[in-house]
């Protein structure tokens, strides 16, 4: 998986048009051609690309991720590090967000079918599935951080002030619950349906027939059952939260890797690119992984193994 | 119904009706039937006759905004022998009685448990609910219970779930789950329909054997008249959200009163049929046509326009239910026309 990702990733960014010799050099320091191709020998790029990415490959495999070409100094994989916790951090507290409003309104949608409840609900859900990361992102600070002055319009902490839970908080809030939108919209559309089909089911007539009060029909009989397509749903929500954290973390110069990675596409800086992708592909296995085992956990039907 | 038993189900005129995009259409059209204590009644008809529908009203368990009661009364004596009308208790009342008085055991085994409990779970679940019982105390019983139907091994069975149970023993378990609080009443809607043969014998026989045990009135909701005769002490014919014909299951079998029930039991197959029939050249009685769609039901009798017997006064007005004796009622105008 992996490997093909990086693979791909090597391919598609040599593709692109420039030389990232181009990006190595000073523009304020003029060079020979004979300079130049010394410096490209130097740095292997005269070789052809298989062995380029076999040379990548090589490296990458004992943890070697490479250096900067921008910041010679770091190591990319201590840079792609550094910036995993806040980028964990801003999509951890989106989801949590995504998964508790989701789920609570899919299933007072699913209960009040066809109220205005349930429509005011599918109507937000539909408009938050339609706008894009970059939009919701710029109308929620300019609504928000602009006007009402109620959260601050970027970075994770004040900067010059001393750490506080409180400060981190407040910067966090705004793009987490605009990171959280699509997500919570998804999770509501599909928990919705999933629970009206559950509610039909024999077995929730069943629990009614031995007295079980209704509140504990929809809680315990029916959402149990209803939560296991969601569960997956949610899985896959998270690849799709990482294309709108990038979104997000520029607009709110949150120092994540998504603004690593927009960076790095910026200047042309090809090993943090290839290093920072090759990560995130590494997550969103894992999460999947989780994701997996998460349903064997709520699903007796599915043995681990 | 023997005379000297006070009725715990009395239900009288029931009226129900769906609401359906081609407007009302009327399921269960005024229907009168008793459950003694100690009594299995069957309710028999084809799919589409109300006989569901009629459980279900009893339970209240139609599903909202689209089924309700419309008239008639389901009077029902609970344990502590007040006689209550089911239809005018509120939600929290009618709570109380499900699983607790009235037990119901549902057609299809494979469904109608939670497939991500256990088994032991969901039968311990009413006995924490209307007796208050801790987890333990409650699974105790359950084990007990499962021993009860026939389960082998209960206490290693009660920490399985559903999926790990075959048909039988899942039908098992839910009758298990009905008994759990020894209601008066048990309503059993096609319990074997969905089995094995083999399977619905002992399960047929596993429910006579509790309701002989604990004295239970029975409402056996079923499609199959063999069945009946196996079970059954009295039997109600439902065609169309009305008993056409009810009385004690022998006597109905002998001397069956109306045209539908006579044609029921024509097409029921016996033993030894096959090759009479084959030497006779004989085919299995049918009933020609089909059951009348309950949103364009014909004038009269209901089943005037399938029926060999039928004449002008049975096309224009509903019969009522006669008297064939003091036990035995048959909605034909021409019941005493109507024989073997």
């Amino acid at each position: 998986m992996l490997l093909a990702l990086s693979m791909l990733i090597f391919i598609l960014l040599r593709l692109t048009p420039g030389d990232p010799i181009d990006a190595y050099i000073d523009p304020n320091i003029p060079m020979s051609p004979e300079q130049l191709a010394q410096l490209r020998s130097q740095l292997g790029l005269d070789k052809p690309l298989p062995a380029q990415y076999l040379a990548w490959l090589q490296q990458a495999i004992s943890g070697n991720l490479g250096y900067s070409i921008k910041r010679q100094d770091q190591p990319v994989l201590d840079l792609v590090l550094s910036r995993i916790g806040p980028t964990v951090l801003l999509m951890g507290s989106a989801l949590l967000i995504a998964i508790v409003t989701g789920i609570v309104t899919g299933v007072v949608s699913a209960v009040r079918r066809n109220t205005s409840v349930d429509l005011a609900f599918s109507v937000f859900a539909l408009v938050g599935i339609s706008s894009p990361a970059f939009l919701s992102a710029l109308i929620g600070l300019y609504i928000f951080a602009v006007r009402l002055k109620l959260a601050p319009s970027g970075g994770m902490l004040t900067p010059g002030a001393e750490f506080s839970i409180g400060d981190l908080l407040h910067h966090l809030i705004l793009p987490a619950a605009l990171l959280s939108i699509a997500q919570a919209a998804l999770i509501m559309r599909y928990m919705r349906s999933s629970l009206l089909e559950v509610l039909n089911q024999d077995y929730v007539r069943t629990a009614r027939a031995k007295g079980v009060k209704e509140f504990w029909v929809i809680a315990k009989h029916a959402l149990r059952n209803a939560l296991l397509p969601v569960v997956t749903v949610i899985g896959s929500t998270i690849g799709l939260a990482i294309g709108g954290a990038i979104f997000i973390e520029s607009v709110f110069n949150w120092p994540g890797m998504g603004l690593l990675l927009v960076n790095a596409v910026e200047t042309r800086d090809y090993p943090v690119i290839m290093g920072a992708t090759l990560i995130i592909g590494a997550c969103v296995i894992i999460v999947n992984l989780l994701t997996d085992i998460t349903y064997a956990v709520i699903d007796p039907r599915i043995k681990v193994g | 119904m023997d005379k000297r038993l006070e009725p715990i189900l009395d239900i009288h005129g029931l009226r129900t009706i769906f609401r359906t995009r081609g407007g009302e259409i009327t399921a269960v059209n005024g229907l009168d039937l008793a459950v003694a204590a100690g009594e299995t009644v069957a309710l028999v008809g084809e799919s589409g006759s109300g006989k569901s529908v009629t459980s279900l009203s009893v339970m209240r368990l139609l599903t909202r905004n689209v089924g309700s009661i419309a008239a008639g009364s389901i009077r029902f004596k609970s344990k502590d022998g007040a006689v209550r009308d089911l239809v005018t208790l509120d939600e929290e009342q009618m709570r109380r009685i499900r699983g607790n008085e009235i037990g119901m055991v549902f057609q299809e085994p494979m469904s109608s448990l939670n497939p991500v409990f256990t088994v032991g779970d969901q039968i311990a679940e009413p006995i924490r609910i209307h007796r208050g019982a801790d987890r333990k105390s409650a699974m105790d019983v359950a084990v007990a219970l499962l021993d009860q139907v026939g389960i082998p091994d209960a206490r290693r069975r009660a920490g399985q779930y559903p999926h790990e149970l075959s048909g039988g023993m899942r039908q098992r378990a839910t009758i298990a789950m009905a008994l759990a609080c020894d209601p008066t009443l048990l309503i059993a809607d096609e319990p074997t329909t969905a089995l094995d043969v083999t399977i619905q014998a002992q399960i047929l026989d596993l429910l006579l054997k509790l309701q002989r045990e604990r004295g239970m009135g029975m409402l056996f909701v079923t499609h199959n008249l063999g069945v009946v005769a196996e079970i059954a002490h009295r039997v109600a014919v439902m065609y169309a959200g009305r008993i056409v014909e009810e009385g004690p299951v022998a006597e109905v079998f002998r001397n069956p009163r109306h045209p539908y029930t006579l044609g029921l039991l024509a097409s029921m197959p016996r033993l030894g049929d096959a090759t009479r029939m084959k030497q006779a050249g004989e085919q299995l009685a049918a009933i020609p046509g089909v059951v009348p769609s309950l949103a364009d039901m014909p004038d009269g009798c209901a089943f005037s326009p399938r029926c060999l017997y039928a004449i002008d006064a049975c096309r224009q007005a509903v019969p009522p239910l006669l008297a064939v004796n003091a036990m035995h009622r048959s909605r034909c105008i021409r019941w005493q026309e109507v024989s073997r």
